[in-house]
């Protein structure tokens, strides 16, 4: 019930907008995220995206995601 | 670009790494552990990939009431079967809600006979069939964790036709994790907090209930790597002594959550004490909404009052599953009475049932 899936913006029409997900191309509503933007990525649920990722920031939170990983003493070094 | 590295998300090098760091402190800490989620997506990946079986055995994980069709009371479905009986109304709702057995009957079994019962993917398509339906009555029969709830608030504030309105099933997360920590058997050393209701929440809600309780709380991914890398940074808070709500899927969880949705959630709707499918009332667990929309709430538009439901059918323990006190293959009807073809209880119907997660995942 709570999946929400990715998904990349291709166009936008009022609080509508087109996205592509992963080849599927579908109509979601834009309408509960702020600036959504042509490019940038959406995390989808049941047809409202829920939170937008640019690239950038979606890099980051992977860095984040493996300074967490370090913070836990994994030793990460020969997988990076 | 994919949104995330899944090379690292799901390289099983690192899998290997978690699971030896894991083992490492579970024998600093030489005591069992329970760590709980409360997500059916979570408990997906758990039983999918096999995850209880690489953790050292002194790690119980346990589900929680985390299936929001499985928490929504028979006496919300009896509603909408009495109300969908009536030839002008005509009830949309998810198809996961469609199954599950109420007091009598289900809602699939009420469109057997004749009602007009419609799955919809999302509240938007239950104001397009009010649109197109000018002459009858839509009812959106609305369930689902704060993950949905802004979904429906937007419908609501954005004027849909008069001949829309909505049961509001709706329940909340925090106040279930409180509930769960008063339950002195369950003893609940972690918990894995799901993703998408953190989407739209943020960490807040959590670090008032990680500081009150002292029990550590992770905001945990979908991937599996990212269950055990939860489970890894909850061992550590214990480890240390210091209990806070760390988040982990920081690739989509902002730390102040979705505030456009949760401004959304406060101008339609109001916390109430609300009953939870087998666990009882929760003192903030659910949703009602706001006198100023009243026109839209299907309650104060039909009163349609149920006096006698039943939650749980004879014989089943989805009360116990729900609270993580039981395991689906310690219920007497779990493969035999009860399968996903013929469901006795809440639990085995919705994809994020644990006993239907069960049987699919483990053998017998
Ligand atoms: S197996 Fe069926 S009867 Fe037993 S607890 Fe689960 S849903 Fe209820």
């Amino acid at each position: 019930m709570c999946l929400a899936i990715p998904g990349k913006i291709l166009e936008i029409t009022g609080n509508q907008a087109l996205v592509d997900f992963d080849g599927i191309q579908q109509k979601i509503i834009i309408a509960l995220i702020q600036n959504p933007e042509i490019g940038k990525y959406v995390v989808v649920h049941a047809g409202y995206a829920i939170e937008q990722i640019n690239e950038e920031e979606a890099m980051e939170a992977i860095e984040q995601w493996k300074e967490i990983a370090e913070d836990q003493d994994l030793d990460l070094t020969d997988m990076l | 670009m994919e949104i995330t590295d899944l090379n690292i998300l799901r390289s099983k090098d690192f899998t290997d790494k978690i699971i030896k760091s894991i083992n490492k402190i579970m024998r600093e800490l030489d005591k069992s552990i329970k760590i709980m989620h409360v997500c059916g997506t979570h408990e997906h990946t758990i039983s999918k990939y096999g995850l209880r079986s690489l953790l050292p055995k002194e790690i119980e994980v346990i589900s929680g009431p985390g299936c929001p069709v499985c928490v929504c009371p028979a006496a919300d479905i009896d509603k909408a079967i009495e109300l969908g009986r009536r030839e002008d109304i005509i009830i949309t709702t998810f198809g996961d809600m469609i199954r599950v057995p109420a007091s009598n009957l289900s809602l699939s079994e009420l469109k057997a006979q004749g009602a007009d019962v419609r799955i919809v993917y999302g509240p938007n398509d239950a104001v397009k069939i009010a649109k197109d339906n000018p002459n009858k009555e839509i009812i959106f029969f609305a369930i689902g964790f704060e993950t949905t709830v802004p979904l429906t608030g937007y419908e609501i504030k954005s004027n849909p036709p008069s001949n829309f309105s909505v049961i509001c099933a709706h329940k909340l997360i925090p106040a279930a994790l409180e509930l769960l920590m008063s339950i002195d058997q369950l003893s609940i050393d972690g918990f894995i907090s799901p993703g998408h209701v953190s989407t739209i929440i943020g960490i807040k809600p959590y670090k008032l209930f990680s500081d009150a309780y002292h029990v550590p709380n992770v905001i945990t991914g979908f991937e599996p790597n990212d269950v055990l890398l939860a489970i890894l940074m909850l061992l550590k808070q214990i480890k240390n002594k210091k209990f806070e709500t760390l988040n982990e899927y920081s690739r989509v969880v902002k730390p102040e959550g979705n505030i456009v949705a949760q401004k959304i959630i406060s101008e339609v709707f109001e916390s109430v004490s609300s009953p939870w499918r087998g666990i009882g009332r929760i003192l903030d667990g659910g949703l009602m909404i706001k006198d100023k929309y009243e026109k839209y709430d299907a309650d104060k538009k039909f009163d349609i009052k149920i006096e006698k439901s039943t939650d749980i059918p004879p014989g089943c323990s989805c009360h116990l599953i729900m609270t993580g006190k039981l395991s689906p293959n310690e219920c007497k009807l779990f493969r035999k009475t009860c399968t996903p073809l013929n469901p006795v209880g809440p639990c085995m119907v919705s994809m994020e049932g644990t006993c239907s997660i069960y049987y699919k995942y483990y053998s017998e």
